[in-house]
């Protein structure tokens, strides 16, 4: 048996300062210095570990605006002079898709790499866009393996990437004459994507190809960017590589193992061309999601293309061109995928999707929705502190970064990223613990394994009169 | 009902209705009295909605007290100040409307009202700080909350958040109201015919399943206190069954969950009901969980565990892989107890009406739906939020595909898993269920602020679901045991209420009438999008 998939998550306090949902306690005057309030009284000690950061800045910042607003210190105050108020620095954080708390949640898994596990129940809405409209299936009965999901035998999450023969042929001898299939074999459904928009730092894509090699995955970057790698690091970095960059690549071609296309008419031609120089290459096409997705994929993979990396919007929709919101990528996703299907080429293609996969059920639900994998891309930069600022990526340069990103080293930066890929792989498996599911390849399409908002919803209210909520009495 | 002094002090008696002969009891039952009595916070400063601040310039005039009807102000005889405000009490921006608005008849304008933001940092779209309030009005005085809380429901935006009865829709016709003397909520719980005793509860609603460890004994007691006084149930939870639940026996459900703790012959044989736990809402798929800090040594002894480790249960039962074998698992409950009803909780997969299905011809009396919104003392979020259905959806495939199979009427169906108020609890009944369980709005009635924090080092900071002896010592269990006792007789009011408006005599007449309901077709503006 090979050895046992693992990632080394290593704790890895933030070096930025974090920003909590509940961070103002406010004193009134007229306070009687009993100190029987948060001083001597807060369960989690959150006052004292934070004045310890005030005096000296050294400490560790990951207990900044630690309260939990469990509320004892406001209700208890001998003369009931406190009062607590959510943070407004937390709620300027990020935007409508990418949300404070999706922030928040991602600094933590970055930090020890461990499972979020909280008490109560579920907190938020009951549905949303996109992927918030899908719930995943469980099984009563069923499990996955022997002795659980933690246990000795485990749950696969690896993927191929690359073109598998469709069938195996024999001469009359019972030799085969199919070539055995080229596959790169991913041991987490996600490969690191660079992200969606320009980010100063000189340290990202080398932090992205060391977290891929601990993660046995693939980090996306740009030529130069792969240019710039030590050469052990090259099997781990996928070249993008517009029209211009081809022939400057030609070393850089037979150290990588992968390599991404933007998409366009000549992209057959250039594929073909990248092949000359390395016959072993698995070359990709990096489209963008437009309302043609299923059209031009389905196109691609009759022109032999095997690998089609489908590009959304940092908010994961589609881009339609005329300004107006696009589908989302789970419902491209089904198209694209029952595309292929209906046309027989789905197993001829490896589909990696990508934009707006900001949770690790985002990545489970994708798969259910037809990708073979995803690719992860501002999760990365979050968990160096990035605050996803609304101000249309103006301070991600310039030295202006909040988060002082462009100032991250490799190593820390490649640990945080390692450690969230190692939560989120722990996570898609308790997802497909739950289904009963022990390898992720079988999630893939399995749309029978989750539920749609839009079906259940009919299903189950379909009998019941809609009104308008103008009519309810107040 | 606003609240008032005079209400906080009323004393009311609730004649039990239909309550059945008791059986003789091997061990001596405890009653515990039906009785509304006040149980204000605990705390020293209640949280309410708004805030009153009294500004320097106040001379003390007392003007604001006689003016007040609800007791917001107060200035006793021979005092020279106002007392701070009891700004918990306090209406809201409503009482501008009326002759008697503190804040302009100030003379010295020295009165300010606003939104009181400590309340706001307890709010979710789930659980609105609005109804965590209303939980707690609820719970401290026994009655419906006063109506600048919106005590009806969440802001989701969905599921129970999205239903309105047709009686809240403007023009709809309404029938006769009943008076709300002759209207009966109790259930009896076994429609099998199969020669074991009858059960019959006066709420539709029994207490869900909190082990002995994730929650403080004051809160496993206090459940089972209120569940004698409102003759229903309370559930053990999968971590044993301590000696101090003995005096409750026909009030209590052992539960027999995956990890089989402190599950023994003894413990199946002294109640009414035993209930099988194959999956809990909040994380299913996945076993138990309670965190090494909270396996103390009181509670690792009733668990046959070593304390400080954590322990999981293992997810499903391992000896149960088909219909057959759940036959099997029942039987072996039944030739054990030979008088008790067995319940069988599951979760909502997609195939939830085969499995209730399942469940019946296995021989169940009450197949328990948990749905995924449900509470719980420790979840991963992933499962919290994503795997298997909200019980809306769950509810009425159930019920129609029971239907369908002519069994319906044979079994007892009970919902779970986001029954945050009465009101959630008539829909899940229209929507067609029996009755429901509820299990957060037990925890909110004892304080609980829904900071989710029960998983975490020592547990609960307010003492409601901790083990740690310092933490628990907040809640005393007559105050626990009161706040849980009014906490039904309000929802009691509030579903008669509804009931009456609907024209029934009986909250039986109401399993299944999904045509009352009504489906908010519009997004409603929601009140909080951030969640934790």
């Amino acid at each position: 048996m090979p050895d046992r998939y693992h990632i080394h998550a290593v704790p890895t306090p933030a070096r930025f300062r974090r920003v909590g949902k509940f961070g103002n306690v406010d004193w009134r005057e007229d306070c009687s210095r009993c100190s029987n309030c948060v001083k001597l009284r807060c369960t989690y000690d959150v006052y004292r570990q934070e004045s310890a950061h005030n005096r000296d800045p050294a400490a560790p910042a990951q207990t900044l605006n630690g309260c939990k607003a469990c509320l004892s210190c406001v209700q208890g105050c001998t003369k009931g002079l406190l009062g607590l108020s959510v943070n407004p620095e937390f709620l300027d954080m990020g935007d409508a898709y990418w949300r404070p708390d999706i922030l928040l949640t991602t600094w933590n898994q970055s930090d020890a790499g461990k499972i979020p596990v909280s008490g109560a129940g579920y907190r938020g809405r009951f549905h949303g866009p996109g992927f918030d409209s899908i719930w995943t299936d469980m099984s009563e009965i069923v499990r996955p393996t022997r002795d659980g999901i933690h246990g000795r035998e485990y749950i696969s999450t690896s993927v191929d990437i690359g073109p598998r023969p469709m069938r195996l042929e024999f001469d009359s001898e019972g030799r085969m004459l199919t070539e055995p299939a080229r596959l790169l074999e991913l041991q987490l459904p996600a490969i690191l994507d660079m992200p969606a928009w320009q980010v100063q730092s000189d340290q990202l894509a080398q932090a992205r190809a060391i977290a891929a090699e601990e993660l046995s995955s693939l980090a996306v970057m740009s030529a130069p960017d792969a240019a710039a790698l030590p050469p052990e690091l090259l099997p781990s970095a996928v070249p993008v590589l517009g029209r211009e960059d081809i022939p400057k690549s030609a070393g850089l071609l037979e150290e990588v193992r992968m390599a991404e296309l933007l998409d366009g008419p000549e992209v057959a031609a250039q594929a073909g061309a990248l092949l000359s120089k390395n016959p072993e290459l698995m070359v990709a096409v990096r489209l963008a999601l437009r309302p043609t997705a299923a059209d031009r994929a389905a196109e691609l993979a009759r022109a032999g293309m095997k690998i089609l990396h489908l590009c959304a919007d940092q908010h994961g929709r589609e881009r339609p061109g005329n300004g107006g919101p696009g589908r989302h990528l789970k419902d491209v996703l089904r198209e694209v995928h029952g595309r292929l299907v209906k046309d027989g080429l789905r197993d001829t293609v490896t589909l990696v999707a990508g934009g707006g996969i900001a949770l690790p059920e985002h990545m489970a639900k994708a798969i259910i929705c037809g990708a073979d994998l995803v690719a992860v891309d501002t999760p990365l930069l979050v968990a160096l502190g990035c605050r996803v600022c609304r101000d249309r990526h103006v301070s991600c340069t310039g030295g202006r970064c909040p988060a002082e990103i462009w100032a991250a080293d490799a190593a820390y930066a490649a640990q945080r990223m390692v450690n969230l890929m190692s939560a989120w792989h722990s996570q898609l498996i308790e997802v497909l613990g739950a289904m009963g599911i022990r390898e992720v390849r079988r999630l893939r399409g399995e749309v029978g394994r989750a539920m749609f908002l839009e079906d259940i919803e009919r299903d189950a209210f379909g009998d019941i009169a809609r009104v308008s909520q103008t009519r309810v009495c107040t | 009902m606003s609240t008032t002094e005079t209400d906080l002090s009323a004393r009311t008696r609730v004649e039990p209705r239909g309550h059945p002969p008791r059986r003789p009891c091997e061990h001596p039952q405890d009653t515990s009295a039906r009785e509304v009595h006040p149980a204000p916070d605990r705390y020293r400063n209640a949280i309410g909605k708004y805030k009153i601040d009294r500004l320097g310039s106040c001379v003390s005039c007392g003007r604001c007290a006689e003016v007040c009807p609800e007791g917001v102000h107060s200035k006793p005889g021979g005092y020279a100040f106002t007392l701070r405000p009891q700004d918990h009490l306090c209406v809201g921006p409503q009482c501008a409307k009326t002759d008697h608005f503190c804040v302009a008849l100030c003379p010295q304008k020295a009165l300010r009202l606003q939104r009181n933001a400590s309340a706001e940092c307890m709010g979710d779209p789930r659980w609105s700080s609005d109804l965590i309030l209303s939980t707690w009005h609820e719970a401290a005085t026994g009655h419906k909350p006063p109506p600048h809380l919106e005590y009806r429901h969440g802001a989701s935006g969905g599921g129970f958040d999205s239903l309105r009865f047709q009686f809240e829709i403007e023009g709809s016709e309404r029938p006769e109201q009943v008076p709300t003397a002759e209207i009966d909520t109790s259930l009896d719980l076994n429609h099998r015919q199969d020669g074991r005793p009858q059960v019959h509860i006066d709420i539709p609603v029994y207490g869900g399943g909190m082990s002995f460890g994730s929650v403080s004994i004051h809160t496993i007691l206090a459940k089972a206190r209120a569940a004698v006084a409102w003759n229903s149930f309370t559930c053990t939870g999968e971590g044993g069954y301590p000696d101090r639940l003995v005096p409750y026996d026909d009030h209590v459900i052992t539960q027999v969950a995956t990890g089989l703790f402190g599950v023994r012959e003894d413990t199946i044989q002294r109640v009414r009901i035993v209930e099988f736990k194959y999956a809990q809402g909040a994380k299913p798929g996945l076993g138990g969980h309670l965190l090494g800090d909270k396996n103390t040594p009181p509670v690792a002894r009733m668990r046959e565990a070593v304390a400080g480790n954590a322990l999981f249960s293992p997810f499903p039962f391992h000896s149960v892989y088909s219909v057959e074998d759940h036959k099997k698992h029942l039987d072996w409950i039944k030739e054990v107890n030979p008088r008790c009803l067995v319940s069988v909780k599951v979760s909502t997969p997609t195939d939830v009406d085969m499995v209730a299905v399942g469940s019946y011809y296995a021989g169940a009396h009450i197949i328990h739906l948990d749905g995924s919104y449900g509470g719980t003392a420790a979840a991963p979020d992933i499962a919290k939020k994503n795997i298997a259905m909200p019980i809306e959806f769950a509810i009425p495939k159930v019920h129609k595909f029971l239907r369908a199979e002519g069994i319906r009427d044979a079994v007892t169906l009970i919902a779970s898993g986001g029954i945050r108020t009465p009101h959630d609890a008539l829909k899940a009944v229209a929507l067609g269920a029996d009755g429901v369980v509820i299990g957060t709005a037990e925890m909110v009635a004892l304080g609980c602020v829904r900071c989710a924090c029960c998983e975490s080092g020592r547990g609960c900071p307010r003492g409601i679901a901790s083990t740690d002896p310092e933490l628990m010592k907040q809640m005393s269990l007559e105050w626990a045991t009161q706040r849980l006792v009014n906490l039904h007789n309000a929802w009691r009011e509030q579903m008669v209420e509804g009931l009456s408006l609907l024209g029934m005599r009986s909250i039986r007449e109401l399993r299944g009438r999904s045509d009352l309901l009504c489906y908010l077709s519009d997004e409603p503006a929601l009140a909080e999008e951030v969640s934790r």
